[in-house]
């Protein structure tokens, strides 16, 4: 199974993908983005059909108060974060990128049946901390295969075509598990289990359809550095891997959660109590939307262009937020560019990552700068949250938009070379500890 | 393995995947099917005439959980003999309650793809005088003694996308103006004798005085909940006490029957029923030591009822309220009880 076909190792694929590439003609993606855009999309569908009736389940189904989930949720954050290091730095050790996406796809594939053993707040808040675990481990592995199966000139546009996939998955699961639950009353079980089969598909999908390893990896370079925490930290030398992780850290601190995004617009704008659900599924449809074209402008005009172009959507949206202007079109706009914002940063920056670390440190490196990026708008939440309780929803918004603009100004400043045509991959400095 | 062997394993898969997920759906609509025929020696019931007008005879008006073709149905008994024969009024409740010939049911509605809940406001023949969309999963309800406040909370999972934490809303209706409090969070907060602002209140589980005008509810934030004491008029809460939950007035209004997160308890069964002097802020735990997720419900002066899981979904207990005597069990299969005059 895990013997590649000819027709799918990436070198081909990726120099297929590069034959394409005519001016104006629109080429094809490897078919290892495909797939692998295919296992996210089914892994979604199966994700987010728990997520949408875990509520419900909780209060109607098992009869409990799921208050106190909130609290976990910071806890889980965290260790996400550091199992999505892990994960990146276990995918490295002999180029195991296959291996370790589908140990993450499958213990989260696992986790779906656990829900329906597990009867209590503690149990499953335990499934639910398992589940993200798998999804810390894949995260950075999937993104390496992504980069690695893509030429270097279209890899916005790989990344985008992935997050759409992704996205429409998102998307989809909701209304499975309502048409479901729909068809059948209290039939929680049944979501469940079909949500295991759905992500087993995907698991299959993954196991099947996605090369084993790269195959300019298959044998390690002479003198290439080899896979170790170390050297993922001394990626941190490299000077574009560190000025790309430092922006992409300090744009995080000014990046406030979504569910304050959805907040500030039910109470600035009076969007009715009815249509609130709907706000997060509008940036989501926006995402979509825009992922495809803004990766695609991300390879025409510069990467780093496109992710600052990003920040700046989500300065409007501060803006929008902030000024008193009230208008029917207003969320619209608010949700289409909180959409935007997503489509030009989430895979444009891996993407622009992709460009700068070896592909030997790949996976650690994308990891690394997830991570960075991650415990920023973390703690940007936080922050947030203590600024709205001491000062107000106006003046915490105030202040969110001072610092993203602090923080944008001094990104620009430290931007990275922007190197749009492929260039020698880098390698950590000579005399680098590795 | 060639493509072809590929797509060959993957169609066997889809083929065993199908199949598991066919059966899982068949079995849920089976056992869902099964609700809807009544179970052996489960209480007599029949259709009839339910109201919530006071009366000379004492009645309980509750959600009927046993299964059957009222299954979830406000359902009554005369309060003498809750055991017996229920009679069934066609109106279909997830939670409820009633006082002064007002009734309160929170309701699901099919919708195409996914369920909406409202909250519809009854008159004392069980007919609809307004409703509410509810922004969330119903979780209590409660009307005045007077029947002209009405107050209910839910839960809405929305505030924390894509993550598995939840906030409640909980909103206030003058039935007499209409006026209608879309979020207790628009009240000013008094907490420990200052002014305090803070993005994660929760409210829920309000309780009101006879006064028309004088609330008691459970304010969350920062990890912590308290009893708060709110203002109609005023617009106002402010803190009275720590660790307190889902509080329940007595009709006299000297105390406040609650659930209290104890130490030592699992983490899934923390609370514990106890019952608060307004005078002097004494506590006295109950008889009851299971652990109790409700907002429980004076039957009298002297008596606290609330529910507990059981076999089809909850029952409801009575307890005496000052930690004397032990819990009897009142009803089978039921939730939402209100005790009527």
């Amino acid at each position: 199974m895990y013997v590649a076909d000819s027709r799918s190792t990436p070198a081909t694929a990726a120099t297929a993908a590069a034959r394409d590439l005519g001016p104006g003609r629109r080429a094809a993606v490897a078919p290892t983005v495909l797939a692998l855009g295919t296992v996210s999309l089914v892994t979604d569908v199966s994700s987010e059909m728990v997520t949408a009736v875990l509520p419900l389940y909780l209060v109607a189904g098992l009869g409990l108060s799921p208050l106190g989930f909130g609290l976990l949720d910071g806890v889980y954050n965290g260790f996400s974060a550091l199992v999505r290091l892990a994960g990146g730095h276990l995918a490295d050790r002999g180029g195991r990128y296959k291996t370790v996406a589908a140990l993450g796809y499958g213990l989260s594939a696992l986790c779906k049946p656990l829900l329906l053993v597990a009867g209590s707040l503690p149990l499953i808040g335990a499934v639910l901390a398992a589940d993200r675990t798998g999804k810390g481990l894949r995260t950075a592995p999937r993104d390496a295969l992504i980069s690695l199966a893509s030429p270097e000139e279209s890899r916005g546009r790989a990344f985008g075509v992935h997050r759409a996939m992704d996205t429409a998955g998102a998307l989809i699961g909701p209304l499975v598990a309502f048409l479901i639950l729909r068809q059948v009353a209290d039939g929680y079980d049944a979501v469940f289990t079909v949500s295991f089969c759905v992500a087993a598909l995907g698991v299959l999908v993954l196991l099947l359809f996605v090369p084993s390893r790269p195959k300019p990896l298959a044998v390690p370079s002479e003198g290439a550095p080899r896979a170790s925490l170390k050297a993922a930290l001394a990626l941190l030398r490299v000077s574009d891997v560190r000025r790309l992780a430092l922006c992409a850290f300090l744009l995080g601190l000014a990046t406030v959660s979504d569910s304050f995004v959805y907040l500030l617009l039910q109470r600035r704008l009076g969007v009715t109590d009815r249509w609130f659900a709907l706000l997060p599924i509008g940036t989501a449809a926006a995402f979509l939307l825009l992922a495809v074209p803004l990766g695609r402008l991300a390879d025409r005009v510069g990467r780093w262009r496109v992710f600052l172009g990003g920040h700046a959507a989500l300065l409007l949206v501060y803006g929008a937020l902030l000024s008193g202007w009230q208008s029917p079109a207003l969320p619209y706009l608010v949700l289409a560019l909180h959409g935007g914002f997503y489509a030009a940063t989430d895979g444009v920056l891996m993407a622009a990552a992709a460009g700068s670390v070896p592909a030997e440190l790949r996976s650690s490196g994308l990891a690394l700068i997830q991570t960075g990026q991650a415990l920023a708008r973390f703690g940007c939440s936080i922050a947030f949250g203590a600024a709205w309780t001491a000062w107000g929803d106006r003046w915490a918004v105030g202040a969110a938009t001072a610092v993203l603009a602090v923080c944008a100004a001094a990104a620009f400043a430290l931007r990275p070379a922007d190197r749009d045509t492929a260039s020698p991959t880098p390698t950590v400095p000579e005399g680098t500890p590795v | 393995m060639t493509l072809r062997n590929k797509l060959l394993v993957l169609l066997a898969a889809l083929a065993v995947l199908g199949g598991v997920a066919a059966a899982s759906l068949l079995h849920a609509a089976d056992r869902a099917a099964e609700k809807d025929r009544p179970q052996a020696g489960g209480p007599a019931i029949g259709s009839g005439r339910v109201s919530l007008a006071a009366g000379a005879d004492r009645r309980i008006v509750f959600r009927n959980m046993a299964w059957g073709p009222h299954r979830d149905e406000l359902v009554t008994v005369p309060a003498g003999a809750p055991a017996g024969p229920r009679t069934a009024s066609g109106v279909k409740c997830l939670r409820f309650h009633s006082a002064g010939g007002t009734g309160i049911c929170l309701q699901a509605v099919r919708g195409a793809v996914d369920d909406t809940y409202r909250a519809v406001v009854l008159d004392s023949a069980l007919k609809e005088r307004a409703h509410y969309p509810l922004p969330g999963i119903p979780t209590r309800a409660r009307v005045s003694p007077s029947g002209r406040l009405v107050a209910w909370t839910v839960f809405v999972g929305g505030d924390s996308y894509a993550s598995a934490s939840f906030s409640t809303r909980t909103a206030l209706l003058d039935t007499s103006t209409d006026r209608l409090t879309t979020s207790l969070e628009e009240f000013r907060v008094v907490k420990d004798g200052k002014e305090y602002h803070a993005a994660d209140t929760n409210f829920w589980g309000v309780t009101f005085s006879r006064d028309d005008r004088h609330f008691y509810a459970t304010m969350a934030t920062a990890g912590q909940t308290y009893l708060v004491r709110g203002d109609l008029t005023a617009r106002t809460v402010t803190t009275l006490h720590r660790n307190v939950e889902c509080p329940s007035l007595s009709p006299d209004e000297t105390r406040i029957v609650y659930k209290k997160r104890v130490a030592g308890a699992p983490v899934d069964a923390p609370w514990h029923e106890y019952v608060l002097d307004l005078a002097t802020l004494r506590e006295t735990a109950l008889a009851e030591s299971r652990s109790v997720d409700d907002q429980a419900v004076w039957l009298d002066d002297r008596t606290v009822s609330y529910s507990l899981p059981g076999d089809y979904g909850a029952d409801l207990y009575s307890v005496p309220a000052d930690g004397s005597g032990a819990p009897k069990r009142l009803l089978t299969a039921a939730l939402a009880p209100a005790f009527l005059k």
